[in-house]
């Protein structure tokens, strides 16, 4: 084995071996243009300028790393891309650190004080944080995306699948309560003075209580058939003018009734 | 009474029946108060391991627990998919790790640390997914509304709390750096006007 080893060459280019990789890789005007857009915002440009030349983000050299933004501005500007408000806030915001720092400071300057670079780098860090934590969460295994949830074919002889709750459902509940009411008919001593619109009130001063309610909760078959006639009325008074929502998960499901949207 | 193997079965029955995530307490309902919280847990955690192998896992999440493919076949499940489910951009996970780390945060807390305008789209986008809502508002000029993750977000990324989410990456040193930083500037200085 030779100790001089022959200088490996990583490609040819004009025929000749390419022996050194160039210090930064050449980036043609046009895929500046797609790395530029790539940026989401001034904080994210910086963190790349800082960590493409391995500088210390501690501590900033501020006049390299200013020209450097300003540059990439520039070609921002000059390649016509929509240059956001908040990258020249930035230049702004960098420039203003930049001539604090050169300032001497008098001797009599509290020692307390800040560098002025402190703010920016608590932004860089704080931002780079949740850059990593993005790239983490988007590793995870999304539902839909990396994994799907299982459900297997069931057979169902009971009856035709509905998606949502008709007028035949409603029919059912109404005559399971008229059956009700039926039997507990006899406590009825006297006629009550009956509005909709009161139970209306009613019905959406319970709901705001509790939220939901089963369809029969509604429902006070004890008080007879005439309280239960109004009571139905109100409730479809209600869902016409959609402050409430009644539904069915399914077939003989139980039926629910909350607030509309108009409500919450 | 059931033999541990059928409830076992049972179970399975259930779960792969369920398009949502069952909780415990649900599943306890299939039998007749003849098996307790714990025994239902073990036996879950045996079904589990009884599927360890096939292209379908068993997975505890916030909502319960619930039969899902394993992520390593998705490749191939793609494949038969008229469209495949788009990659969420930089600006939207970004904004989503914000809310779920930070939370309950306003769209300014958002845009403080991520230095640009919170687009409504992102929001909605987010809110459609049903993966963000609204937990309240703050009381500063303008009522901002607070956002915070939900619980569908936690099933659909697999984690059972936000407890589970992937560590943040340690800043802490930087709350110290200053009085070290401060002096070196004012050194080179003195050094070259001396």
């Amino acid at each position: 084995m030779s100790d001089v080893a022959a200088p490996v060459s990583f490609g040819k280019l004009y025929g000749e071996p390419v022996i050194e990789l160039p210090h930064d890789l050449y980036i043609p005007p046009d895929a500046l243009e797609v790395i530029l857009e790539a940026f989401e915002g001034p904080l994210d440009l910086l963190l790349y300028l800082i960590r493409k030349e391995n500088l210390d983000i501690l501590d900033i050299p501020m006049a390299p790393l200013t020209r450097q933004y300003l540059e990439y501005v520039e070609i921002m500007r000059t390649k016509n891309l929509e240059l956001a408000a908040e990258y020249l806030v930035m230049a702004a915001m960098l420039m203003s650190i930049k001539s604090r720092l050169l300032l001497p400071r008098p001797p009599s300057a509290d020692p307390t004080e800040e560098d002025p670079r402190a703010e920016l780098v608590r932004r860089l860090l704080q931002y780079e944080q949740m850059k990593k934590a993005a790239q983490a969460l988007d590793e995870l295994p999304q539902v839909g995306r990396d994994v799907i949830a299982i459900s297997v074919w069931i057979e169902r002889t009971v009856a035709e699948r509905l998606p949502d709750v008709n007028a035949q459902d409603l029919a059912e509940a109404w005559r399971g309560l008229l059956h009700r009411a039926r039997m507990s008919k006899h406590h009825r001593i006297s006629r009550e003075e009956l509005s909709v619109r009161e139970h209306m009130s009613g019905i959406l001063r319970a709901l705001r209580e509790r939220r939901v309610l089963e369809f029969g909760e509604l429902f006070e078959p004890e008080r007879g058939v005439a309280v239960l006639v109004v009571t139905f009325l109100a409730l479809l008074e209600l869902a016409r003018e959609l402050l409430i929502e009644i539904t069915q998960s399914e077939c003989f499901a139980p039926i629910y009734v909350k607030l509309g949207h108009a409500q919450s | 009474m059931h033999s541990p193997e059928e409830a076992k079965r049972i179970l399975e029955a259930a779960l792969l029946a369920s398009p949502e995530p069952l909780q415990v307490l649900e599943l306890k309902r299939l039998f007749d108060q003849e098996l307790n919280v714990e025994t239902l847990r073990k036996l879950l955690d045996e079904l589990r391991g009884e599927w360890s192998g096939r292209a379908v896992e068993l997975v505890n999440l916030a909502s319960g627990w619930r039969f899902q493919t394993r992520a390593e076949f998705q490749p191939y499940v793609d494949r038969l998919m008229p469209e495949k489910a788009p990659r969420y951009s930089r600006a939207v996970m970004e904004t989503l790790a914000i809310i779920a780390y930070r939370q309950p945060v306003t769209r300014g807390d958002i845009e403080d640390i991520r230095g640009v305008t919170v687009s409504t789209q992102i929001v909605q986008a987010l809110e459609n997914r049903g993966w963000i809502d609204v937990v309240g508002h703050r009381e500063t000029p303008g009522r901002p509304a607070l956002y915070a993750t939900t619980r569908q977000f936690l099933d659909d990324l697999g984690l059972r709390s936000l407890q589970e989410l992937p560590p943040l990456e340690e800043i802490a040193k930087t709350l110290e750096f200053e009085p070290e930083v401060r002096t070196e500037p004012e050194e080179v200085r003195t050094g070259t006007s001396g």
